[in-house]
């Protein structure tokens, strides 16, 4: 028996769960009951406001990561090795948590009678709108996600010698030379990996814009899931505004992968 | 620069911590102020055992991950071995299609699969509920089986397993008594990865399910749009707790196994 019939099963998986119906968001995308149609590729325009305001929250809050996440990774990657397995333990803790109850608890932290407006009242300082704007949505993402930055990030540095430092530094660096010529150069394919982990998952949630954005945030994931689910149901708008939005993704990882001097860019 | 490095560290963890400590806090407040705590209280861990949809829904949720990744585990490591010895193009495109739950959005996943289920709702006795929600819980654990097992291929001597024919084993056994061991680890952490990511799903569940099989997430997700309750923040809790559990236990086997290779090869 030859070794690669042993994937036959899977192969028919495969085809009818993954392929097909892939196959069928761009064929839903393109044909209404009479056939061909771009009709509704070119209504996804009249949304083009929700594109440009998830591709924007999603572009902020993956930069707010990386920023957070790049000097948290390189201190891990210096730690006593026998520190380190501890230490990413805990960051990585909070990840195992269902994402819904990490973006209840924000709920509830910024909500109006919550307790970060509580605090601020009895400072003195009077209670803010928090919850149910677009910095609440950006905030749930950073949340969310900075543990998918820190892991990529933290990845590959631990494989950074410790001696090209000293070598830089001997060759004359300043501390900011090594990191801009040194560190941050051997570190990218972290950071194209990091930078697709947090931007994809970000860009298409529904979830986090719904519980922290209110009514008003509606991204991208929120329009799809109301063609689908919601009142306006319309697969075929639905299917097209998913395809918009691989496509949307798909330049992401090429740009990114242009970067990425190994090829490396998922894991 | 040193302690600089630590008060960040501390920052960045309080951050990621902060939320969830207050969220458990307020599982064990006497009223349901979200920011005032009054008193303490065991009731809402009470009425969160006597919550019928609760625990029902998380029996459900056992139930589909264990067989999801029971079938994905068998499912995905013969795939592998298939794979493996396909030819450079066939194993490129499969690959390839392999990598799209894991690459694409799972809103797109989800919503490609829920059309699929209903054109087949349409014209076959199929219901949106268990069976929907199982079909969609493997097709998004098997990639991550293959991914785990076909690197331990490359580790491997290919011609083991013809060796071991040669010497008279049947391919069976040559199978059970060469490959399996090889690949083992990666089989065990493709199925531990599938469990938990079938434990924890929620976005392609939600566009997969039916009003009759409800999985933990959704049940979450739908205690969380209706008033505040704060049995959700007993429940937090108590996932807490079983994550830590389970992280600990996690890393002691590492670490003893650890120390075990590193004996062996002294």
């Amino acid at each position: 028996m030859k070794l690669k019939y042993f994937s036959a099963p899977y192969l028919v998986w495969m085809i009818i769960f993954i392929l097909v119906p892939l196959l069928m968001i761009g064929f839903f995308a393109l044909t209404d009951d009479n056939g061909f149609t771009l009709k509704y590729i070119s209504d996804v325009g009249q949304y083009a406001n929700i594109f440009v305001r998830s591709i924007w929250l999603s572009l902020i809050a993956t930069a707010i990561c990386l920023v957070v996440a790049y000097p948290v990774s390189f201190i891990l990657s210096r730690m006593e090795k026998h520190k380190q397995g501890t230490m990413l333990m805990i960051v990585m803790l909070p990840m195992w948590m269902n994402f819904l109850l990490r973006t209840y608890a924000w709920m509830t932290l910024l909500g109006n009678n919550g307790i970060i407006n509580h605090l601020l009242g009895l400072a003195g300082l009077g209670s803010y709108k928090l919850i149910n704007t677009s910095g609440a949505v950006v905030l749930g993402m950073v949340y969310n996600y900075l543990p998918f930055m820190i892991l990529p990030l933290y990845s590959v540095m631990v494989k950074i010698d410790r001696s090209l430092f000293e070598a830089a530094s001997d060759l004359g660096c300043s501390s900011g030379q090594t990191l801009f010529r040194v560190i941050i150069p051997l570190s990218v394919p972290g950071i194209t990996s990091g930078v697709t982990m947090v931007f994809v998952p970000a860009i298409s949630t529904f979830i986090i814009s719904r519980m922290l954005g209110g009514g008003s945030n509606l991204l991208i994931g929120d329009l799809i899931e109301m063609q689908f689910l919601g009142n306006a149901y319309n697969p075929h708008l639905g299917a097209a505004i998913s395809l918009v939005l691989m496509v949307i993704i798909l330049v992401i990882m090429t740009v990114m992968n242009q970067f990425d001097p190994d090829d490396q860019v998922l894991m | 620069m040193k302690k600089l490095g630590k008060l960040y560290l501390v920052l960045v963890l309080l951050f990621l911590y902060v939320p969830i400590f207050v969220l458990i806090v307020f599982s064990f407040n006497e009223t349901k102020s979200r920011s005032v705590f009054s008193g303490f209280t065991l009731d809402w861990y009470k009425r969160l055992f006597h919550n019928r949809i609760i625990i029902s829904s998380l029996i459900n949720t056992i139930i589909i991950a264990s067989i999801a990744s029971v079938v994905s585990t068998v499912l995905g490591t013969l795939a592998a071995i298939g794979i493996n010895s396909m030819r450079k193009v066939p194993k490129a495109v499969v690959m390839n299609i392999t990598n799209m739950p894991i690459i694409n959005p799972e809103i797109v996943t989800g919503v490609s699969l829920m059309l699929l289920f209903v054109f087949f709702a349409a014209r076959m006795n199929l219901e949106f509920g268990f069976v929907t929600l199982l079909i969609a819980h493997i097709t998004f654990d098997v990639p991550y089986v293959i991914l785990n097992v076909m690197p331990k291929f490359n580790q491997m001597d290919p011609h083991l397993y013809e060796a071991a024919q040669d010497l008279g084993c049947s391919p069976f056994k040559a199978f059970r008594k060469v490959v399996l061991p090889e690949i083992m680890p990666g089989v065990v952490s493709g199925f531990l990865m599938s469990f938990t990511y079938s434990l924890d799903d929620f976005v392609v569940s939600y566009f997969t399910t039916g009003s009759t099989s409800q999985t933990l997430p959704i049940t979450i997700y739908s205690m969380t749009r209706r008033k505040v309750s704060p049995e959700i923040n007993a429940l937090s809790t108590l996932i807490f707790i079983a994550v830590i559990i389970v992280l600990i236990v996690k890393n002691a086997i590492e670490n003893r196994a650890a120390k075990k290779s590193g004996t062996k090869e002294d």
